[in-house]
């Protein structure tokens, strides 16, 4: 039979084990909250002795994370410096040439696909269906009926400020609103772990605003573990529990600083807090190279 | 309305100048024969009035050459483009050859074809199927491969299967490029069929006009040709409406 499939599927990248720089790991424990009811669980993502490269150039080397279930984690960076990557390692898209990337405690590829659902930087909804089928794609590729991925897909449209747009294609919704589909589609994956890339990149500074406040309120109410990726330090220390700041490539975390009033109702006064200011200067700092 | 009123005027235009250009002798002095050898557009429009039956009788076994041998390679051009998709060996293979195959003169082993499947509609299937095969087949294989791969890492993370990543996303990907390739394929069709007719046959517009040229029945000739062009502009514009119908998007 001529049928070889492609692998589209299964990126091949050279997997060197590196052991030397996996044992090399700085140790960078959590100090996050966890949740307060029960014991402290272990962390549904752990980045260990990360070290990933792409041919002779290196993206990541020796880089640990760790965020507990329900924790917002973020990561800002300079450009290129490999925070997509990280966030596709995480999301069981690309295998690290060394170090260990666990998900809910396992580590496969497979497993981690299953637990994560990725958010890329454009939003990438499909123009031939109409913005609830986008959103629905996920329950329908698992074997639910149109009526049925519709039915539970429309119930959320309201509370995402999408109804009355459910038949709409993508090209006649906004940017916003755009964005909006492309994370209720990842919700509805109904996966744990959300892996945001830069999702309110593409958005002008109000709708961004909007879309942060909106995105913040989201999340109280469905919590779920994120790992948001940032250009944006402002963004990340308002959405997220903790920030990671990592250095230019190979990247590394340089600092992790914990947020003063992570998704605070009145967005406005929490960004302008002087504690939210000074945690933001103290970001820009490392993110400059400088000593705080 | 506006978008056609000039191509109609340079078209009526072209015509009244050879209408009078023929009826006054002029063009037949300059290319040096018998006046009756030179049709104006009049004598044409008579001869397509006065043998419309033997004109139609004729266009309609080539038009079902163009139909069949056209829905023959788009069956074969969609099933090949997809199996190049699934297959890497066999893209790399088969997709220069495919390439390189638009270059090579097909209608020139219309003859041959003649040889192997007899003076049926065998060899015309073939001729118009192979000549509409690779635009199709190129243009679906280049479709299928345009396929954004963020695209395909986000159908990942959402579970999708295979199958599913071809139904969601590659297949809606390529129906432009397809349906653009069965355009080019189909303003081919009408000449393979004609060279199909040339090459062996008792029916058809080809075997007419061959006919008809030997005779010296010039107007008929160019009815013929009229018929052919007509069938050609309007399956290309059947597609250009089924591509407006089905690709809202765009």
């Amino acid at each position: 039979m001529l049928i070889d499939f492609p692998d589209l599927f299964s990126q091949k990248h050279g997997v060197r084990q590196d052991t030397k720089v996996a044992a090399e790991t700085q140790g960078f424990a959590s100090e996050a909250a966890t949740p307060a009811d029960g014991p402290a669980p272990a962390a549904e993502v752990a980045v260990r002795g990360l070290a990933h490269s792409y041919g002779e150039l290196r993206a990541i080397e020796r880089l640990d994370l760790e965020l507990p279930a329900h924790g917002v984690l973020g990561l800002v960076g300079p450009s290129g410096c490999g925070k997509s990557t990280l966030l596709e390692l995480i999301a069981g898209l690309q295998e690290p040439s060394a170090g260990r990337v666990e998900v809910g405690g396992a580590a496969g590829t497979a497993h981690r696909l299953a637990r994560c659902a990725f958010m890329p930087q454009r939003d990438l909804l499909l123009p031939w269906l109409a913005a609830i089928d986008n959103a629905a794609l996920a329950l329908r590729n698992r074997g639910a009926s149109r009526r049925a991925a519709r039915e539970q897909a429309g119930a959320l449209f309201e509370r995402f400020g999408l109804a009355g747009f459910e038949r709409a294609r993508p090209a006649e919704l906004s940017g916003g609103m755009r964005q909006r589909v492309a994370f209720l589609r990842t919700l509805l994956s109904g996966k744990p772990v959300l892996a945001l890339d830069e999702p309110f990149a593409s958005l002008d500074a109000i709708t961004r605003a909007e879309m942060q406040a909106w995105l913040a309120g989201a999340l109280d109410a469905d919590p779920r573990t994120v790992v948001l990726v940032s250009h944006d330090v402002e963004e990340a220390l308002y959405l997220c529990d903790r920030v990671a700041v990592l250095s230019p490539r190979p990247g590394r975390v340089l600092e992790e600083l914990s947020a003063p009033a992570p998704r605070a109702a009145d967005r406005d006064a929490a960004v302008t807090d002087p504690a939210f200011v000074a945690a933001r200067e103290q970001a820009m700092h490392a993110l400059r190279g400088e000593e705080p | 309305m506006k978008r056609w009123g000039l191509p109609v005027a340079l078209l009526a235009a072209l015509v009244g100048a050879w209408q009078l250009a023929a009826s006054s002798g002029a063009l037949a002095d300059l290319l040096n024969v018998e006046s009756f050898l030179v049709p104006s557009p009049a004598e044409i429009a008579d001869a397509l009035w006065q043998s419309r039956s033997l004109l139609a009788e004729n266009a309609w076994v080539t038009l079902r050459e163009i139909l069949l041998g056209f829905a023959l390679a788009l069956v074969a051009g969609l099933g090949f483009a997809l199996l190049l998709r699934l297959s890497e060996t066999l893209r790399r293979a088969a997709y220069p050859l495919l390439v390189a195959t638009q270059a090579v003169p097909i209608l020139v082993i219309a003859p041959v074809l003649v040889v192997w499947f007899g003076y049926g509609i065998g060899p015309k299937l073939a001729i118009v199927a192979l000549v509409c095969f690779f635009p199709i087949a190129v243009n679906t294989a280049d479709g299928l491969r345009a396929v954004d791969p963020e695209t395909i890492k986000m159908m990942r993370t959402l579970d999708a299967s295979r199958r599913q990543l071809l139904w969601w996303v590659e297949a809606p990907t390529a129906l432009p490029y397809a349906l653009s390739g069965a355009r080019v394929a189909v303003a081919f069709a009408p000449i393979a069929a004609v060279f199909g007719e040339w090459a062996g046959s008792d029916s058809g517009l080809g075997h007419l006009i061959l006919q008809d040229n030997a005779q010296l029945e010039t107007a008929r000739v160019f009815a013929a040709a009229l018929i052919l062009a007509i069938i050609g502009v309007a399956l290309f514009a059947l597609l250009a409406l089924a591509e407006r119908r089905i690709v809202t998007w765009r």
